[in-house]
């Protein structure tokens, strides 16, 4: 793996846009986001159409068929994203960044073998042959955690439960060792007891292997505890950026509400306050809405 | 066009406003409301009103029929026998010299009549079955579908050439034969939708205000169906119109001397080569119309049942 | 499934302690497993049985008289009573039914008045010529429809799409008997393209000793090519017809699966990975459409031996429904019953074929 300075940062996002155009006229879900990433772990947190999941689709070019991706720059590792050919695509996704969709129950293939899903992953980026492939498949489900991968190999994916789906999931997109990794909402599918059992093996693998990345989840607090750096995105645009250890010093008012929200142990609260929108957070900058 | 901007401007009045109100005062201009926004989704779509106005101008040519005939369709005159398209005879004349356009716009009555007939008998029986054996359940449910899957198991030409051998060739014969080969998809369908409107809360509602069972299914679980059930018949009624113009073609269906379009084929066979139109001719009209059904039958499921989606 | 290899295999018998733990979610799945193939067995013997009963409610209940149609109007009387006598039908109608079904599972459908042989012999002799015609246009219907579904869903509301609509409509509203004469007149009468009606030219007819009754086979068998090319310009024009209603069907199934499937996740999941385009397609997405696909196919070859009763008249095709078409204008009951029959368990034989196949192409049935 290079070793990049930090100087050159691993992404260069700078006013991205996604449009989709819908029979009652264009959308615009994400609107002038602007971010860089080094090696290190970024969480976007939003509500549900804040953008957040669109942002990853959009950096990874899987936009769907009727939406428009424009941006002053997109660069990944220096290389523009936004001029590739589909084969350049193929040869950026997977092998240097990848992602971790929400539910395994969706996102894996039903008439594949879990096996066959992850040494495609792998063979896809590496010229090796069916066997060698297939001990690497097996060595990387041992990686997360899996306790008899030889079984596990040849199941398919209805066969095993949510959590175990998930960390296959993981296997499958870390094979090739990409050097981002998206992460959107890998946890809201799952039974709150397996959750952390699953971050804490993703945290893993992330630092172990030294790997940017991204975290998209609604969920604050969780999003604090696991990354370095946090955007608060709200209808498309990122209103604010701050370290996660300095979350408590949030400034915009929809970051505090969002932690208002939440139930706190050592307080009696009788009701939660419910987050009172500002009409000017859809377009004011973080000076102004806290003017 | 300009009336669907209507619609939208700030006050529309009389007929138009009563039927595109937000608040409307009865169920029946409720209903009028929907059917008159469906009809706006549905002029929308090119294809479908082609396909309206193919079915309106068959039944409009099947009433008419003696007024547009230019000839007797039953009685030819035998010096003219065989004749190629002209003046007088605009798709030439058949092997009695009889007007090959007259006969096609008599025998338009008679694909109308079948496609009526079959409509109006197999999509009752299949309604009642369905919802019967969605509403009740259990063994009724059991029983019902297991009939119903019995006639799907058939082949339908098959089932229908038996029951026609065994009742006698003929037009009423062979629209039996279609109506009882035709009505287990109709009860499956209303079986499916009884089936998700069952536990609905206004259906328990009414079950306490004491409706008995007919009064339910015949007046809150039968309307639910109606719906998806029209467009499943205006799609099978090309079916219909071949299966029946299959019939004919045989032998089994109308009997000469009658003008129904699939006999004529049958008759103009033997001419094929030579006089090649007597036996296209009326196999153009079948495919017209029938494109048409199905074009209708597109348009309608696209406004009627959004669900079922594309063109599957 | 999990190393079916090892649960299904001898760990599942064995009683050992080791293989005790893995043998019982194995025995519940082979229990399962038998359940369902119990319960699908059970369903179709019951159809089966239902068949029958319509089939024996129009020999015998509707109004033909089944000993005039063996005697015919002019038998005397006596003659008239012993043929009553020993067709059973002074016997109470359930017995009738009883002896019916007797018959029917003997491969007994009675005695053909038209060629005056067991209807069974006469149906083995025309069925290879059906099943020939069928087999050939749904191979073509399949490996057209389903390229073709899978571009026009790809390409939607583009031009390979329109074309399967197209395609599809004019498959729906064309009548197969009318086509097949326009078929004819063209290619066979104007152009001289493809052999006419029947099987073979009438001279090649008389000297071909058939074995398998699939003269395409036949002819291979024997290394004749004179015979094989002779049969292909004859079958040429009946099985693209059909080929052309079972492709219509196919594409416009293939069509709506493939949309469904390629807005699943999972599809998304492999273009993340970096999988090629065409591999996301054809294996990803396809393989998942293949799953009801199976469904659809067995339905359309099923209603292509049902769709040949009026082209093999076209054609005249000696086939089943040939053969069928003709004892029905024969008021030949016993004949059109049997083919009825022999059509009926030819239709539920491929529907239990299909739910096979399905189990064995989605690993979430194989329970």
């Amino acid at each position: 793996m290079t070793d990049l300075t930090s100087a050159a940062p691993l992404l260069e996002v700078e006013d991205l846009r996604v449009h989709f155009h819908t029979p009652r006229g264009a959308v615009e879900a994400v609107r002038g986001l602007s971010f860089t990433l080094g090696r290190e772990r970024l969480g976007i947190v939003g509500e549900s159409g804040s953008g957040k999941s669109q942002t990853g689709r959009a950096i990874l070019g899987l936009t769907a068929g009727n939406g428009r991706i424009t941006a002053k720059t997109l660069r990944f590792q220096g290389q523009d994203l936004l001029s590739l050919s589909p084969k350049q695509w193929r040869a950026v996704r997977g092998a240097r960044m990848s992602m971790i969709m929400q539910d395994p129950k969706y996102s894996l293939n039903p008439v594949m073998t879990v096996g066959d899903q992850i040494v495609e992953a792998y063979r896809q980026h590496h010229r090796v042959s069916a066997a060698e492939a297939r001990l690497r498949a097996l060595a990387m489900l041992a990686r997360v955690k899996i306790r008899d991968p030889e079984r596990v190999f040849a199941t398919y994916p209805h066969e095993v439960s949510g959590g175990m789906g998930q960390r296959i999931m993981i296997a499958m997109m870390l094979i090739p060792e990409p050097d981002l990794i998206i992460a959107d909402e890998p946890t809201s599918a799952l039974d709150v007891t397996v959750r952390l059992q699953v971050l804490a093996i993703l945290d893993d693998l992330v630092r172990e292997r030294g790997m940017a990345l991204i975290f998209i989840s609604h969920d604050l607090p969780l999003v604090s505890s696991f990354c370095d750096r946090i955007l608060v995105m709200y209808k498309g645009r990122v209103v604010e950026d701050l370290k996660a250890s300095e979350l408590h010093a949030a400034r915009h008012p929809y970051t505090q509400g969002l932690l208002g929200c939440l139930p706190k142990l050592d307080q009696r609260q009788e009701t939660l306050p419910v987050l009172r929108r500002d009409p000017r957070w859809e377009h004011g900058t973080l000076e102004e809405v806290t003017r | 066009m300009s009336k669907t901007d209507v619609i939208g401007s700030a006050a529309p009045q009389g007929l138009r406003g009563w039927l595109s109100t937000d608040t409307p005062h009865s169920r029946f201009q409720a209903r009028m409301g929907r059917l008159w926004f469906g009809w706006l989704t549905f002029r929308r779509n090119r294809l479908a009103m082609l396909g309206l106005s193919i079915v309106l101008l068959l039944c409009a040519v099947a009433l008419f029929a003696p007024l547009l005939a230019p000839y007797n369709p039953v009685q030819g005159v035998l010096n003219d026998r065989l004749q190629a398209g002209s003046a007088a005879h605009w798709f030439g004349t058949d092997n009695m010299g009889r007007d090959i356009l007259s006969r096609l716009v008599y025998g338009a009555r008679y694909t109308l009549l079948v496609v009526v007939l079959v409509a109006v008998t197999a999509a009752p029986i299949g309604l009642l079955v369905g919802t019967v054996a969605g509403y009740f359940g259990g063994w009724v449910d059991t029983v019902l579908m297991r009939v119903t899957d019995i006639f799907l198991a058939f082949p339908k030409l098959i089932l229908a050439l038996a029951f026609v051998a065994a009742l006698g060739p003929g037009l009423e014969n062979a629209v039996l034969a279609i109506a009882l080969t035709s009505w287990p998809p109709y009860a499956r369908l209303a079986r499916a939708e009884t089936l998700t409107v069952r536990t609905a809360d206004y259906i328990a509602a009414a079950r306490l205000q004491g409706l008995s069972h007919p009064r339910l299914i015949v007046g809150h679980i039968m309307p639910m169906c109606t719906s998806s059930l029209i467009v499943r018949v205006t799609l099978d009624m090309a079916g219909i119109i071949l299966t029946a113009a299959g019939l004919g073609f045989l032998g089994l269906g109308a009997q000469p001397p009658l003008p129904e379009w699939g006999a004529m084929i049958s008759e103009g066979r033997q001419f094929l080569l030579n006089q090649w139109w007597v036996a296209t001719v009326p196999g153009l009209a079948i495919f017209i119309v029938s494109l048409g059904f199905n074009l209708l039958g597109d348009g309608l499921r696209d406004v009627l049942d959004p669900r079922a989606g594309g063109n599957g | 499934m999990t190393g079916r290899a090892e649960q299904g295999g001898p760990e599942t018998v064995r009683p050992s302690r080791s293989g005790a733990r893995q043998a019982s979610p194995g025995r519940i799945r082979l229990k399962r497993a038998g359940m369902m193939a119990l319960r699908t067995l059970g369903s179709l013997a019951v159809t089966f049985l239902g068949l029958l009963i319509i089939t024996f409610l129009i020999g015998r209940v509707l109004p033909i008289d089944p000993v005039l149609a063996a005697v015919g109007d002019r038998a005397p009387a006596d003659v008239y009573d012993r043929v009553y006598h020993e067709m059973g039908l002074h016997l109470p109608l359930y017995q009738q039914f009883f002896d019916y079904v007797m018959r029917v599972f003997q491969g007994d459908f009675g005695t053909s008045v038209l060629t005056s042989r067991p209807v069974l012999d006469d149906i083995v002799r025309v069925f290879p010529a059906t099943l020939e015609l069928a087999t050939i246009a749904t191979i073509l219907g399949v490996l057209l429809g389903v390229p073709m579904g899978v571009l026009a869903a790809v390409h939607r509301g583009r031009w390979p799409d329109h074309c399967v609509r197209v395609l599809g409509l004019f498959g729906y509203s064309l009548p197969v008997f009318w086509l097949g004469l326009v078929g004819l007149l063209l290619f066979y009468m104007k152009l001289d393209w493809v052999g006419g009606p029947g099987r073979l030219d009438a001279a090649m007819e008389d000297f071909f000793e058939p074995v398998t009754g699939l003269i395409l086979v036949d002819a291979l068998l024997q290394g004749d090519m004179e015979v094989f090319r002779n049969a292909v310009s004859h079958i040429t024009l009946p099985a693209a017809l059909l080929a052309y209603f079972s492709l219509a069907y196919i594409a416009r199934m293939t069509r709506s699966f493939m949309l469904e499937q390629l807005a699943q996740e999972y599809v998304l999941t492999a273009r993340v990975k970096g999988v090629s385009e065409a591999r996301v397609i054809w294996r990803h997405a396809l393989g998942n459409v293949m799953v009801p696909l199976i469904t659809v196919i067995a339905l359309s070859y099923a209603h292509l031996l049902e769709g040949s009763v009026l082209t093999e008249t076209v054609f005249a095709w000696p086939g089943l429904g040939s053969y069928i078409t003709s004892s029905l204008l024969n008021a030949d009951m016993n004949a059109v019953l049997g083919g009825t029959i022999i059509v009926g368990g030819v239709f539920i034989g491929i529907n239990l074929l299909s739910d096979l196949l399905y189990r064995l192409f989605d690993p979430r049935a194989r329970r």
